[in-house]
């Protein structure tokens, strides 16, 4: 990106032009204490060959996914981008655009966002869906908010299986009062039906379910849900997309809210960030829904339109009443997400999560083989916990034999496995484990 | 302006009318004119009690989204279900159309609402205040 700061004689004609003399007057607002009055503590500038190459040292420093083979996951996932997906992205019409302020006059990034809500739709069995949120974490909190003002209750039960950085944003927001999170602990790494059940009550605003759960295992559904629905209380559902063209749909288990990290949809890792949370409900929430929600009609002479839509939700215009603050979404997150999913089809991202499902099976079998078990006996999607004594140990080994390991849990490697791994790679995943384990 | 005389009104736009231990309520005539088009109503769950001033539910219209409160005490005995798929009833004929009954717990609640001359004289202050 370029950077050309204005030069001295510019920033001179600048001040004259508002009727300054200084920088130090146009600054004067600025308390003394708080400005810096000396230069910054920077080394003498470099010349452009002599940059380039300390910045290709800085960047050669860094291990990525291209290098080496990656089984972390737990909660982004090293799932493989087409390169029709940036060929398309980085159309400057898309890469540019930001957030319609002035909607209707952007009728394509409307018509992006409209075509990405119809196909989280469609991967949810949801009837509505938003332009998308900031990450699985924030729409799973907004989520819970919306399960508490439409309940009109407050208290809402989180089983211990979740992304603990989910549960650290739920704390977050519950600050507020409008929310209290009531956390449960698991069993044999699902979450404790039985204490739920007793848990539920006519307090109960909702009941979040993360499936497959933190720790990758399936999550039992139906006594749940019957249960938070004969209370009136609203059943919230966080789901991976990709295990979606195997796993039934949210919408066939009767959840009201479901969310989700979208960046396993034609996102790349990007370091952690930006991702993109997707978030759908049934008819009934729509208008509890938060942020932008693009609808259709016809323009005035008849013709297909987008428009922003139930923006009463909002708070420019529901002030103090608004359920939520957020007003934007991740749009360029979110059209990489559709681009994906209408390259790869239904068809595609089904055999993308069988393929995913095949090779963690593959790996929990020849880890079984060599007499290494897994930390739950559950059933798994792409993720499983694998039994170790020192985790962080079997992580430095690997890294040295050029494999990306595991998440560290307590005596145990949460391992993921895409579409991307091959049984080459899982077969030394499982002899170098098996090497250290066995020692 | 259409301000009935066999009715109770609320200075945040309702009308009030007792059957019994009954109180339908319903926005006014003026209420339904300055909101402009009413697209939707969201209604309370039945059966739960209420206080009087507290929120029962919302209004929204093509220009604005208003609240709207429970002038007295109880619980809500029914909700007019017709306004879920047919909201513009307000706007046809705002008390004919009730939005909600209360079984009221504190009948002395209708003491503190406005007779009919008195909200007349309400509606045309706002009026000249231009709200």
């Amino acid at each position: 990106m370029a950077y050309t700061p204005n030069s001295q004689r510019v920033a001179e004609e600048m001040l004259h032009s508002i009727g300054l003399e200084s920088m130090d007057e146009l600054f004067a607002d600025i308390p003394r204490e708080v400005k810096l009055d000396q230069l910054l503590n920077l080394a003498p500038g470099l010349g452009e060959i002599e940059l380039r190459q300390y910045m290709q040292t800085l960047a050669g420093r860094n291990l990525n996914v291209d290098q080496y083979p990656c089984f972390l996951g737990a909660g982004a996932y090293d799932h493989f981008v087409p390169a029709v997906v940036d060929q398309i992205l980085q159309r400057s019409e898309f890469y540019t655009s930001y957030t319609p302020y002035q909607p209707e006059i952007s009728q394509g990034i409307l018509q992006a966002i409209f075509e990405y809500q119809t196909l989280i739709c469609q991967l949810t069995g949801m009837e509505v869906s938003n332009a998308s949120m900031y990450d699985a974490g924030t729409a799973l909190a907004e989520a819970c908010l919306m399960a508490c003002e439409a309940s009109k209750r407050k208290q809402i039960l989180v089983p211990e299986t979740i992304h603990p950085e989910y549960q650290k944003i739920m704390d977050t927001y519950s600050i507020s009062g409008k929310m209290n999170c009531q956390a449960v602990p698991g069993r044999n790494g699902v979450t404790d039906v039985e204490q739920i059940l007793a848990l539920i009550d006519k307090e109960t605003a909702a009941v979040v379910l993360q499936t497959p759960n933190f720790f990758g295992n399936l999550e039992e559904i139906e006594r749940i849900e019957q249960a938070i629905h004969q209370q009136k209380g609203l059943l919230i559902m966080v789901v991976d997309p990709i295990s979606l063209g195997i796993l039934k749909s949210p919408g066939e288990y009767r959840a009201d809210i479901v969310v989700g990290e979208g960046q396993a949809l034609g996102n790349g890792l990007n370091f952690g960030g930006p991702y993109l949370g997707f978030m759908a409900s049934s008819k009934k929430y729509m208008r509890k829904l938060p942020g932008r929600i693009v609808g259709q009609t016809l323009d005035f002479k008849g013709r297909r339109a987008f428009v922003l839509t139930l923006q009463a939700r909002e708070q420019h215009i529901r002030r103090e009443q608004a359920s939520s603050n957020i007003c934007s979404n991740q749009a360029l997150n979110a059209l990489a997400a559709s681009i994906y999913l209408s390259m790869v089809g239904a068809q595609g991202l089904r055999m993308i999560a069988e393929r995913c499902h095949q090779l963690a099976v593959y790996a929990s079998n020849e880890f079984a083989k060599i007499g290494l078990s897994l930390q739950y006996d559950q059933p798994f999607f792409k993720e499983f916990a694998l039994k170790v004594k020192e985790p962080g140990r079997v992580n430095r080994l690997l890294l040295d034999n050029g494999i990306i390991g595991g998440y560290e849990l307590e005596d145990a490697l949460l391992l993921a496995f895409t579409e991307k791994r091959s049984r080459m790679e899982i077969d030394r995943l499982v002899a170098l484990i098996g090497g250290v384990e066995h020692e | 302006m259409n301000i009935p005389e066999n009715l109770y009104y609320s200075n945040e736009h309702e009308w009030v009318r007792v059957e019994g231990e009954n109180a339908y309520i319903g926005i006014t005539d003026f209420a339904q004119e300055h909101l402009g088009d009413i697209v939707f109503v969201e209604l309370p769950e039945p059966d739960t009690d209420v206080s009087a001033g507290e929120q029962v539910g919302v209004i929204e219209s093509v220009k604005a989204v208003s609240s709207m409160f429970s002038p007295v005490s109880g619980t809500i005995a029914e909700i007019n279900e017709a306004l879920e798929d047919t909201p513009e009833l307000l706007n046809e004929d705002p008390y004919q159309n009730h939005i909600l009954v209360v079984r009221m717990s504190d009948p002395d609640d209708l003491d503190a609402l406005l007779t009919p001359v008195k909200y007349a004289q309400l509606c045309e202050e706002e009026e000249r205040g231009g709200k």
